[in-house]
């Protein structure tokens, strides 16, 4: 047990340790967590405006898509806040910074993802914690459901994890390649924000079958809205999220080692 | 404008050539985005077929032209401003005051050659791509182009004098990156990325119209799709020269009280 926890308290301690430096300035604290929440913020004012011109998107209520926004907001929110700094790999690279870091006694995934841990990532998770709250007061709750959106929100952290991991490693082959990660990470947190009976079949397919981010919140989100599956998928896809959070936890390990095996340094 | 600018902005285009990876991974996820909206798009659109006087190939041409313009005008922040905030953090702005050249005229002149490599890459790539997948409406004749072809520049010195607004807070609160959130919110969402602003209720809509971030994208994208016609077309140019001019004025006008202001530590 301890063993496992290790990386986590080390984790622990280098975040606390960023979150102290970043306290010091404190009007761009402030302003920069404000400014994270008002950021993504402004793209659910823009779906409740897109309302102002129509009753329902894809057969979805505002507060259905409110629901799917927050989940899949939620999700990303926690990965970003705990794994996103991973997607300046490429800089660590360029920098020698990762080279230092691999002389360490510390996991090298471990450091290059708390490395400047910024708490005000937090704001995100606030935000999509308002809409998601919003969304809820609606939904008639029971341990099931309950015990299903823990489970969500859990699951679709984990797979928005690996994603995050798992693109970034693509810098390990081309360093300046960051942004490719964007379009499926913010790519599929946009995507997965809108019930995907706005999108063709062939992508609903393509996000379960090859790129599950329909697991994130759709299939779970079904479930708890009380909503047939509009594709005629079986329901027990619905409660398939924490399998494919662990599968894509263990590609994106499997990613990350073959990227650090490739790693040889820049040289000079 | 002298040869000197020409040159700045040159070197400023030929900078941000170098990155041919990261220019093309932008790409893809600009067309990546510009798919998405473009459904969200067509569904809407769907159900109101001319929801704010757009018919759905205005809507998805807009959709695309939101993509070409996000790093052309830098909606999100960064370009030329942004290398000012950091020799401000540093200190080397001090040297920028001595030099024989303005300070404003060598950003503006930066950001420009910035801008145009951008409009040719992650402006027109993902212009093309959307073309390709998607039925787009183009401009309607040369005058369309030409009223275009002056929007832009255009709408690039607006957001530069936003920007470097923003980057000169630095000179009072040190750090300017809360500032440049707060501002990129402001953009993203009022230059109508977020939602196009014919779709924002009536009393917003009225006050966005007018605000500086509307001549970002919904003051060149009615010129493109013929929303602004005849007369409209100069009034739209004619807000974007007013933006332009008063906010670099008002550039001027800081930077000079920032000279001031500015004491060299040390020697």
């Amino acid at each position: 047990m301890g063993e496992l926890l290790t990386p986590l308290v080390r984790y622990y301690e280098i975040s606390a340790l960023w979150v102290r430096a970043s306290t010091t300035y404190r009007a761009s604290f402030w302003m920069l967590t404000i400014g994270g929440f008002v950021l993504t913020g402004v793209d659910f004012v823009g779906i409740w405006i897109l309302f102002h011109t129509v009753v329902s998107l894809g057969g979805f209520s505002l507060r259905e898509v409110a629901f799917l926004y927050g989940g899949t907001g939620l999700a990303i929110a926690l990965a970003d806040m705990f794994v996103g700094r991973i997607e300046r790999l490429g800089s660590m690279i360029r920098l020698g910074k990762l080279d230092t870091m691999m002389v360490r006694p510390v996991p090298l995934l471990i450091q290059v993802c708390a490395d400047e841990f910024a708490l005000r990532r937090i704001a995100r998770v606030l935000q999509a914690l308002v809409v998601f709250g919003w969304a809820s007061a609606y939904v008639e709750w029971s341990p099931a459901k309950i015990a299903m959106a823990t489970s969500m929100v859990v699951s679709g952290s984990v797979i928005f994890f690996a994603l995050f991991i798992a693109f970034a490693c693509l810098q390990f082959w081309t360093a300046d390649s960051a942004e490719v990660a964007n379009a499926f990470t913010y790519g599929g947190n946009t995507l997965t924000s809108y019930p995907l009976t706005v999108f063709p079949g062939e992508v609903v397919k393509a996000l379960t079958f090859v790129l599950p981010l329909a697991f994130v919140n759709w299939y779970p989100s079904l479930y708890i809205l009380g909503r047939d599956d509009p594709f005629g998928f079986p329901a027990w896809t619905q409660v398939l999220s924490p399998v494919v959070a662990v599968l894509m936890a263990g590609v994106a390990a499997l990613v990350w080692r073959t990227g650090v095996r490739h790693y040889r340094s820049t040289g000079s | 404008m002298t040869l000197l600018h020409v040159s700045i902005a040159g070197r400023a285009f030929r900078r941000y050539s170098t990155y041919t990876a990261a220019t093309l991974a932008g790409i893809f996820t600009n067309c990546v985005f510009g798919v998405i909206i473009c459904f969200v798009y067509t569904a809407v659109w769907d159900q109101r077929p001319h929801a704010g006087g757009y018919d759905v190939h205005d809507a998805l041409t807009y959709a695309w032209l939101g993509q070409a313009m996000i790093m052309t005008v830098a909606v999100w922040g960064g370009g030329s401003p942004d290398d000012l905030a950091e020799r401000i953090r540093s200190g080397d702005v001090a040297l920028d005051f001595y030099r024989p050249v303005g300070i404003l005229g060598w950003y503006v002149a930066a950001d420009l050659g910035r801008a145009l490599f951008h409009l040719l890459t992650r402006g027109i790539a993902p212009t093309i791509v959307g073309a390709i997948l998607f039925d787009l409406r183009w401009p309607a004749g040369p005058l369309t182009w030409l009223a275009v072809a002056a929007s832009i520049p255009l709408a690039v010195l607006v957001s530069f004098g936003l920007r470097f607004l923003v980057a000169m807070s630095g000179f009072w609160i040190l750090d300017s990156q809360g500032t440049k959130v707060l501002a990129a919110s402001a953009a993203v969402f009022f230059s109508g990325l977020t939602v196009p602003l014919v779709l924002f209720p009536g009393w917003l809509q009225n006050v966005a119209v007018v605000l500086p971030w509307a001549t970002f994208l919904q003051v060149p994208a009615d010129i493109w799709l013929g929303q602004r016609s005849g007369w409209e077309v100069l009034v739209g140019l004619a807000l974007q020269v007013f933006w332009a001019v008063a906010l670099l004025a008002l550039c001027a006008l800081v930077l000079r009280t920032a000279e001031r202001k500015v004491v060299v530590q040390g020697g």
